[in-house]
């Protein structure tokens, strides 16, 4: 198992610089740069900004200056956020994007587990059909009609919560919902198909056999085996809940790196840009890694392999 | 039964995340009723990049550093006249190139120091250092040698039209005449800056210091930042040190970034900002109809007009191109399509700064268009090739060329195609002349018609239509340099009829400032460049 984990993250490395090489020279190709404006700078005031900047160097000698910053983790300077560094911008939106998907991923694991177990005890009852109707409404339902949704019922008509913001708990829950609210659904579906295909195997009919009691039989059986999909899925959902977050962080202010992110393409903050792809691709990376583990841990078959 | 029991169960996670819920909701209940009072609270669009006077460009924080600065000069927000703000009095030489400023004894800055003529001279070099690279540094180029300082022709600053006579005197050399040279004292170009505080942190010329953080930002205007929570809020309050004070009504303002549009409008229907940086167009109709009272829409010193790429044929014809600006409806583009206020453009510069109008309108008149089209070798439009309308991607501006392509298809019989592009490739493809028609835009930076033409002189990096004239640049330059205020108005009008004639630009519509805002936030005065005059301002449930 170590040494599984050691090769996976030695693996990190050539990916993350076939990344950082890629972003670096593909940004710069895209048309327009950070000090393009609607009201024009003149040249002189261009090559001053280039100058300062380092831009006005080859641009190998640049990528190799970059890189070497980067060892030492100094992601740059913002070229349009000047009041901090990349790395100063990436500290302090990351957090409130991991808070956030956090979240997300605790409401769509309770509401989806929950419901996805419930829908399964009784296939095909109305309860079942109800519950999976909610859950495909869910997968259809996208986040900038959702957000906006919830906005006007618990926000504008019952003034119940904040429009908006990222201060205290009550900011938290409108976004958190609207960010898990799809993969809730999403979670549901597969709990309740894992847990069909389980609840028939004949493992469970010998604990049933052996007189067990059935909560027994569901929470210590059942469910071991019948969460694995969505433990398969959880890394590639939390990698999304993570990444993914712009919309809400738009339509919820939040400060998150979602909306950083987007806004330093639309922006041509080369550094920001390189820095934020960085950052992703280590968190999905990781997180696939964490996902593999966990499944290792949850089921022998796969350990032995 | 068994089964029953375990449903049972299974629900004590909802009802647990209920109950949280619940209790969260109360949190955020009290959260709300929380609120500073007196402090005014406004959605203030993108986030703020910087605070540094000499590094940002934006409206953003031009609305934050108003608050935060004091230039030698405010405006008054009603006629936009200058009152004497850091400087109490000013006189100005006949030929219009010398200004002499007496600052105010009482002016401070927010630790205590006394705001002195050397700080102009201090904040004006470091705004000209070419190091620094500032975008603005232009606004100073209007200063004797200013431009050969910036642009590193000349070394010593000595030589730039600036000088400190005393603690209190400064004197000011122009290269030219400049008439709204007090009116753009205000502008955060202009402003002063506390040399210890920038040099505790940094070279005079280095960008992205700390300084501009809360704690160690020195300033001198009628707030002082208080904190800044980037992409969350800034909040910036009362200067006790503020020459005058007394008069300073609100106790602070909490600037929110939302550059959403929706949400910036469910923020103020929810109560939670009093004044909003623009209104969704969509939802301009139904305020007029059920909340009048919130709705502003002001007369704005901005236009919107289609660029036209004048090296590219067709449009290497000056009969084409008046064709095109004859055939639009702008009267029906902004009635029923706009719908947000905004007035349709007959001329390039907009109407309302000083004695300056336009008396050689464009009109709407079809059959003069088809004359002209015909003329060029396109009769009904035949033959006519296939050009495309860039925009950057937008909602408005696409309703906007969508509008203009049927009025084209209908009165001139040309189809032309809608092509949107990412904002910076938009600019990218104006820059090299890679266009066709090109959606644009220009808002004054103060209230001169000047600002607005010389964009189109040929060797301005503005221009980005290929056009150039020789008359045009003439009459440019004489109105730079004449001192006579009759005079030099009516060349500029000569030069916009020039423009108007020759068409590298098609007028479509003015801008309104629209903003919502809550009926208890008083003082803001209507004027055409936007300006909010912080001090003025006051919140009438709590004054009374």
């Amino acid at each position: 198992m170590g040494i599984f984990i050691l090769k996976r993250l030695a693996e990190f490395i050539p990916v993350l610089l076939a990344i950082v090489t890629l972003t670096f020279f593909l940004v710069r190709l895209a048309p327009g740069g950070p000090f393009d404006t609607e009201k024009r700078v003149s040249p002189e005031v261009l090559a001053q900004l280039e100058a300062h900047y380092d831009m006005d160097k080859p641009l190998h000698r640049q990528y190799f200056q970059y890189l070497k910053g980067l060892v030492r983790l100094d992601f740059g300077p913002s070229y349009k956020k000047p009041a901090r560094t990349v790395g100063q911008w990436l500290l302090l939106r990351l957090p409130v994007s991991i808070e956030l998907g956090l979240y997300g991923l605790l409401f769509a694991l309770g509401l989806g587990l929950s419901a996805g177990i419930l829908a399964s005890f009784k296939p095909n009852s109305l309860l079942d059909h109800s519950v999976m109707t909610i859950a495909m409404m869910g997968i259809c339902i996208p986040a900038f009609v959702l957000g906006p949704v919830l906005v006007l019922v618990f926000a504008l008509w019952t003034d119940w919560l904040p429009v908006m913001g990222w201060i205290s708990p009550a900011h938290k829950i409108l976004p958190s919902i609207t960010l898990g609210a799809g993969y809730a659904a999403y979670i549901a579906r597969m709990a309740r198909g894992g847990m069909l295909e389980t609840l028939v195997q004949d493992f469970i009919r010998t604990a049933r056999a052996k007189g067990m009691k059935e909560s027994r039989v569901i929470l210590r059986h059942g469910l071991r085996s019948g969460i694995q999909p969505v433990v398969a899925f959880l890394g590639p959902a939390v990698a999304g809940l993570l990444t993914g977050s712009f919309v809400v962080e738009t339509i919820f202010v939040v400060p998150g790196l979602g909306r950083e992110f987007v806004e330093s393409a639309f922006n041509r903050d080369y550094t920001m840009i390189s820095g934020a792809v960085l950052v992703y691709a280590l968190l999905v990376m990781s997180l696939n890694l964490l996902s593999d583990i966990a499944l290792a841990v949850l089921d022998p078959r796969i350990r032995e392999q | 039964m068994i089964v029953f029991m375990n449903q049972i169960k299974s629900w004590q996670y909802p009802l647990r995340i209920a109950s949280i819920l619940v209790v969260s909701l109360l949190c955020g209940c009290f959260s709300n009723l929380a609120r500073e009072a007196n402090v005014l609270q406004i959605g203030n669009g993108a986030e703020v990049q910087e605070l540094d006077p000499h590094i940002v460009s934006g409206v953003t924080e031009h609305r934050v550093l108003s608050a935060l600065f004091e230039g030698l000069t405010d405006c008054d927000s009603t006629t936009l006249e200058p009152l004497p703000a850091a400087a109490k009095a000013w006189e100005v030489s006949p030929d219009g190139l010398f200004y002499r400023f007496i600052l105010r004894e009482s002016a401070q800055w927010s630790n205590g120091d006394p705001v002195t003529a050397r700080d102009f001279v201090y904040a004006w070099k470091r705004i000209l250092s070419p190091a620094l690279a500032s975008e603005y540094a232009y606004m100073l180029y209007c200063l004797e040698n200013g431009r050969d300082f910036n642009e590193g022709r000349i070394s010593d600053f000595s030589a730039v039209g600036v000088k400190a006579e005393d603690d209190l005197t400064l004197a000011v050399t122009l290269e030219r005449p400049t008439p709204y040279f007090l009116a753009m004292q205000n502008h955060f170009a202009w402003y002063p800056v506390h040399r210890a505080t920038i040099e505790k942190h940094g070279r005079m010329d280095e960008r992205g210091t700390q300084w501009t953080r809360p704690g160690e930002m020195v300033s001198n205007g009628p707030f002082l930042l208080h904190s800044w929570l980037p992409n969350e809020l800034l909040s910036v309050r009362k200067n006790p040190r503020y020459w005058d004070a007394a008069s300073v009504q609100l106790s602070g303002i909490d600037y929110h970034p939302i550059d959403n549009l929706q949400t910036e409008d469910r923020a103020f229907r929810s109560g939670l900002i009093q004044l909003t940086s623009t209104i969704p167009l969509q939802r301009v109709e139904g305020y007029r109809k059920k909340n009048p009272a919130v709705l502003n829409l002001l007369p704005y010193y901005g236009s919107y007009f289609y660029r036209i790429n004048v090296t590219r044929p067709p449009f290497d014809q000056q009969a084409v191109r008046k064709a095109f600006a004859l055939s639009l409806d702008r009267e029906e583009l902004v009635t029923n399509v706009l719908k947000g206020g905004e007035t349709a453009a007959f001329s390039y510069v907009p109407p309302g700064a000083g004695d300056y109008s336009c008396s050689y309108p464009l009109s709407f008149d079809v059959e003069e268009a088809r004359r002209l089209l015909a003329s060029a070798g396109y009769p009904q439009g035949k033959g006519f090739p296939t050009v495309d309308i860039l925009y950057n991607t937008s909602e408005s501006h696409r309703i906007v060329a969508e509008t203009i392509q049927r009025m084209w298809r209908e009165n001139l019989g040309v189809e032309v195609r809608l092509l949107n592009q990412d904002w910076k490739v938009y600019l990218s493809a104006l820059n090299t002349l890679d266009y066709d028609l090109a959606r644009s835009a220009w808002i004054g930076d103060v209230a001169d018609p000047v600002n607005f033409l010389e964009c189109f002189q040929s060797d301005v990096g503005n221009n980005r239509t290929g056009w150039s004239s020789e008359d045009y640049d003439r009459l440019l330059e004489e109105a730079y340099t004449s001192s006579d205020e009759v005079k030099r108005l009516a060349l500029l009008e000569e030069a916009e009829k020039l423009l108007l004639e020759e068409c590298p630009v098609i007028p479509i519509y003015f801008y309104t400032w629209k903003f919502l805002k809550a009926p208890e936030l008083q003082g803001i005065a209507p004027n055409i460049l936007g300006y909010i005059r912080w001090k003025d301002l006051f919140l009438a449930e709590e004054k009374g």
